[in-house]
């Protein structure tokens, strides 16, 4: 089962010789081959690219080069993250002959590292969705039940994560973008703080709310990841200049004496049973490993999933006005002028959830409605930031589920944009916040996986890291993979 | 009726840095198209602006300059819009919290002293170019100067007549020259004027409904589309019209106002602050410094060429208004060492006279100041009369060349020799009995005859003054 190891474990292995790059990346090519075509996480598959970087880490290691623990280690990144010389198309038809001309700094870090990209993964279309089903190319199914949508829009890298199709991947989240497909496929999926890791690079959806994470199998490889990810970039006036700890030590510090809130709003109307036993045993987990529990409370809670369709589809409206056919990405043709060319070129190249939110947004931004919509969600903003830093008074980390339910049936709420959205209401307070949440398993409900969400203060990383590991450590779900079955793809 | 009417400026300044606004290209102008570009001024997926510092340092100078208050904290927004030039489909500009506000400038004519207030200052990017092809109907984008710093310089509506527009505007220009913010290349479009202008009765002193005249790039564009504009507005009105609020173009070549578009066609620009950039903090410490570095401006160098040099004030308020022409002139008086009116009156004069003729701005004045300062010396030594010195100057500007060597080859070097001068004023004496003796008895203005007689054997060669100085001895004996 070499393509459910873990990236330090592999590192490990290549190490001592057991196993070479070539070897861990062929298999997870044969593994993308066999399982991809019908689980439909990568948008594009880079087999020569892979091999040829993947003989070249084994080179390097036999001219006994220093490596990064990452060498040779096979990653699929988001397919809105800029590649230089290999398309990137954000799953979105106005962008499916783009390929840059330039790298997101997350992939030239990783390139450093000797990581091996092997592919670009499937996105709800700019990364607009929670069930990747908003891609214009493909759906991504749960390798878990492959009714059901891994979540999204990361739902290609967590799937390929836990599918076995990538030792780890990137991902962006904007509102639970990482954290609830990881929450849905069983993996560990991290935000980091806002302005932690460099968006150049990053196709931009809501500029002020994204940000690049890992996907990983278990916590010490999300450690590992960011090791390689984080770091001030002149390129991103948002990034900040802080300094970059070794993320992997202290990992196994343990939490006694940790204060850990649990916010009693994450636990109101609309959880799933199952979730929310599942995630009051981890609290109890919690607590023997010697942390000290309390509920607290996030009284704007409520208000955070409006703010943040607000201020995301404001700033989406803008961003995606750049692209009108005229300079890269897709022209429609037949057009009889200039507006007609913007009008037909966007009209055919944008599915109906961009086109929903641009709207939304162009609307809270118009002259005459900017004080009550966005001017209003900016205001609430504050006041989530403010409920956060009230609660952080008192304790060191914010425990609480990811997702109110565990993976959902594809079709199942495309229809109802609301239901879909509901699905980030946990992780939405997060990216209004600035802050660094993880998720990480912590078991099953109606044999699908459950997330559980740990939120932290800013730039407190470290602190997120050594509660999940903890609680990874003592559980160990992050063992359990899904069984690709054969059976299961005659169902479908 | 007697109508006023009341004009507001938005001025345009190409920032002279080296580097655009949000990326490392250069902000050269011309070059082939599309060169100039890197996928951040091209607004390419993912990419991010980063601000350029200069250019913030640029604004706050021309805030500083003409005595603006500095917001501590402002900030970026966009500026949404759909067309071709503009590649993210934002412009980046300043919405509600601009760099500088609330500053004020003296412009002075005929009718005096006159205060005018800037409302504001603020920096955006400059969006690019599209070429037209007339044979086969295509259009093209050039995205060279897409993101080309600006600085936007809003006006008070304080100007009332076309000549102060022009006044204010020349200030303006002589401004941002001075300390260096933009080198206001009008031909290349780096100075460029919006018109807001409305009409009412005089003695009225509410406002008109007002139009805006749009990228005018040259101070006679200015001048000749405020004249028409308010002449149609008094048209339109005393016809019982109404001015309709809208956007209008002005061909200079043709002289044509036409309407581009009404207010009901006009954009909802949906600015929002931008989320790629932080805020623009300042402290005390650096506007202290750049106010420290502020060259000396237009307003005290005038003065100081009244009171310390005895110039006319019109005379010093010409030359100071163009930053290359005052430097040429304090260059030329240090050089010379002698009276600075001298040195003006030649500025005031051929030098104008000559730039005038031949188009010419004050920065490609084809020969170096010392030149002109060698050839007031010449005058001075008696090397070349006045009048000579007036062909060298021609020929000067056409060749560039030293005014000593022009005297040479022109052959018009004075004969200043006494020796020489006494030995043809004795021959011309000799010649000339008859006037000779008129003069000894009494009859003095045959002295010019023999003047005369005396340079025309010179070919005009002998100085003047030494032949009437040595011509009246000899006579006196």
């Amino acid at each position: 089962m070499i393509h459910y190891l873990t990236a330090h474990r592999l590192a490990e292995m290549m190490g001592k010789g057991e196993i070479s790059a070539r070897e861990v990346v062929g298999l997870h090519l044969e593994r993308i081959e066999e399982l991809d075509q019908h689980l439909g996480a990568y948008i594009t598959v880079e087999k020569d690219r892979a091999l040829a970087s993947a003989r070249e880490a084994d080179e390097k290691r036999r001219r006994g080069e220093k490596l990064s623990p990452l060498s040779g280690i096979p990653m699929a990144l988001k397919d809105n993250i800029c590649t230089e010389g290999i398309p990137t198309t954000c799953a979105s038809k106005i962008l499916d002959n783009f390929i840059p001309p330039y790298s997101a700094d997350v992939y030239e870090r990783l390139q450093r590292a000797g990581c091996v990209l092997i592919g670009k993964a499937n996105l709800d279309e700019f990364a607009m969705g929670s069930s990747t089903e908003n891609s214009a190319f493909k759906i991504t199914r749960n390798p878990w039940d492959e009714k059901r949508v891994p979540g999204g829009s990361s739902g290609g890298s967590a799937a390929a994560v836990a599918a076995g199709m990538a030792v780890f991947a990137l991902g962006s989240d904007t509102g639970g973008s990482i954290r609830q497909p990881s929450a849905m496929c069983g993996v560990v999926g991290m935000k980091p703080t806002y302005g932690r890791v460099s968006r150049y690079g990053l196709v931009a959806f809501a500029s002020s709310l994204d940000q690049i994470g890992p996907i990983t199998r278990d916590v010490r490889d999300c450690a590992l990841v960011l090791n390689h990810i984080c770091g001030h970039d002149r390129r991103d006036s948002t990034s900040v200049d802080v300094e970059v700890p070794d993320f992997e030590k202290g990992l196994e510090q343990g939490i006694k004496g940790m204060r850990i809130g649990i916010p009693s709003e994450y636990f109101g109307e609309g959880i799933d049973r199952g979730v929310k036993e599942r995630v009051e045993e981890a609290i109890k987990v919690l607590e023997n490993l010697g942390a000290v529990c309390d509920e607290v409370s996030l009284p704007h809670t409520e208000y955070a999933l409006p703010a943040y369709y607000i201020i995301s589809s404001a700033e989406a409206s803008s961003n995606l006005a750049r692209y009108d056919g005229i300079r890269y990405g897709r022209r429609a043709e037949g057009y009889s002028d200039l507006v007609d060319m913007f009008v037909r070129t966007r009209s055919d190249g944008f599915g109906r959830e961009v086109k929903r939110r641009i709207m939304l947004g162009t609307y809270a931004l118009s002259s005459g409605y900017y004080d009550a919509y966005y001017k209003k969600a900016q205001q609430v903003r504050t006041l989530i930031k403010e409920d956060f830093d009230r609660v952080f008074e008192g304790c060191d980390i914010i425990v609480g589920p990811t997702t109110p339910t565990v993976a959902f049936r594809a079709g199942e709420k495309t229809d109802d944009p609301l239901q879909m959205y509901l699905s980030d209401v946990y992780t939405i307070p997060v990216n209004i916040a600035g802050l660094p949440a993880l998720s990480v398993p912590c078991g099953f409900s109606e044999g699908l996986p459950v997330g559980l969400q740990f939120i932290g203060k800013p730039f407190a990383e470290s602190t997120l890291l050594r509660a999940a590991y903890a609680y990874e450590q003592s559980t160990g779900f992050h063992k359990m993979h899904p069984q690709a079955k054969e059976a299961s793809r005659d169902e479908i | 009726m007697k109508y006023e009417t009341v004009i507001g400026l938005e001025i345009h300044a190409e920032l002279a840095t080296e580097t655009k606004i949000f990326c490392g290209c250069t902000t050269r102008f011309g070059g082939e198209e599309n060169t100039h570009c890197c996928p951040v001024c091209l607004g390419m997926p993912g990419v991010l602006p980063v601000l350029n510092r200069k250019v913030v340092e640029y604004a706050v100078k021309a805030g500083l300059a003409t005595n603006c208050k500095i917001n501590r904290f402002s900030k970026l927004d966009r500026k949404n819009y759909f067309y071709p030039d503009l590649p993210k489909a934002y412009q980046i500009s300043q919405y509600d919290l601009p760099l500088c506000k609330e500053g004020y400038l003296e412009i002075k004519g005929d009718f005096g002293s006159k205060r005018i207030g800037i409302t504001r200052i603020h920096i955006e990017e400059d969006a690019g170019k599209l070429l037209h092809d007339a044979e086969d109907g295509s259009t093209l984008v050039d995205y060279n100067r897409g993101g080309v710093p600006l600085i936007e310089i809003v006006s008070e509506p304080d100007m009332r007549s076309a000549e102060e527009a022009r006044l204010y505007a020349e200030k303006i220009k002589s401004i941002l020259e001075y300390t260096g913010v933009s080198d206001c290349r009008m031909q290349e479009g780096s100075l460029r004027f919006d018109v807001n202008l409305s009409v009412r009765p005089e003695g009225s002193s509410g406002l008109g409904t007002r139009t805006e005249i749009k990228n005018l790039n040259s101070f006679r564009a200015l001048v000749n589309a405020i004249e028409n504009e308010s002449a149609r507005q008094v048209k339109v009105l005393e016809s019982g019209g109404e001015v309709v609020q809208e956007t209008r173009k002005w061909d200079d070549v043709t002289g044509k106002n036409t309407s581009l578009r009404s207010k009901e066609e006009a954009h909802d620009y949906r600015y929002f602050p931008d989320p790629d950039l932080v805020p623009v903090v300042l402290d005390e410490e650096y506007i202290d410094r750049i106010k420290r570095e502020l060259p000396e401006l237009p307003d005290v160098r005038s003065r100081r060429y009244v009171e310390e040099w005895g110039l006319p004030e019109y005379d010093a308020g010409v030359i100071t208004a163009s930053l290359p022409l005052a430097s040429f002139f304090e260059e030329c008086v240090k050089e010379y060492g002698g009276d600075p009116k001298a040195v003006s009156n030649w500025v005031m004069g051929e030098l104008m006279r000559m730039l005038n003729e031949k188009g010419i701005e004050a920065d490609g004045i084809p020969f170096p100041a010392t030149h002109l300062a060698g050839l007031l010396r010449l005058v001075d030594d008696g090397t070349i009369s006045g009048s000579a010195a007036k062909r060298v100057f021609t020929e000067m500007f056409e060749t560039g060349e030293q005014p000593k060597v022009l005297v040479e080859r022109l052959g018009l070097s004075q004969i200043s020799d006494e020796k020489v001068l006494t030995e043809v004023i004795k021959r011309v004496m000799d010649k000339n009995p008859k006037s000779v003796e008129d003069y000894r008895s009494g009859a003095t203005k045959a002295m010019g005859f023999l003047v005369g007689q005396t340079m025309k054997e010179t070919r005009g060669k002998a100085n003047p003054a030494l032949v009437n100085k040595i011509l009246k001895q000899l006579l006196d004996e």
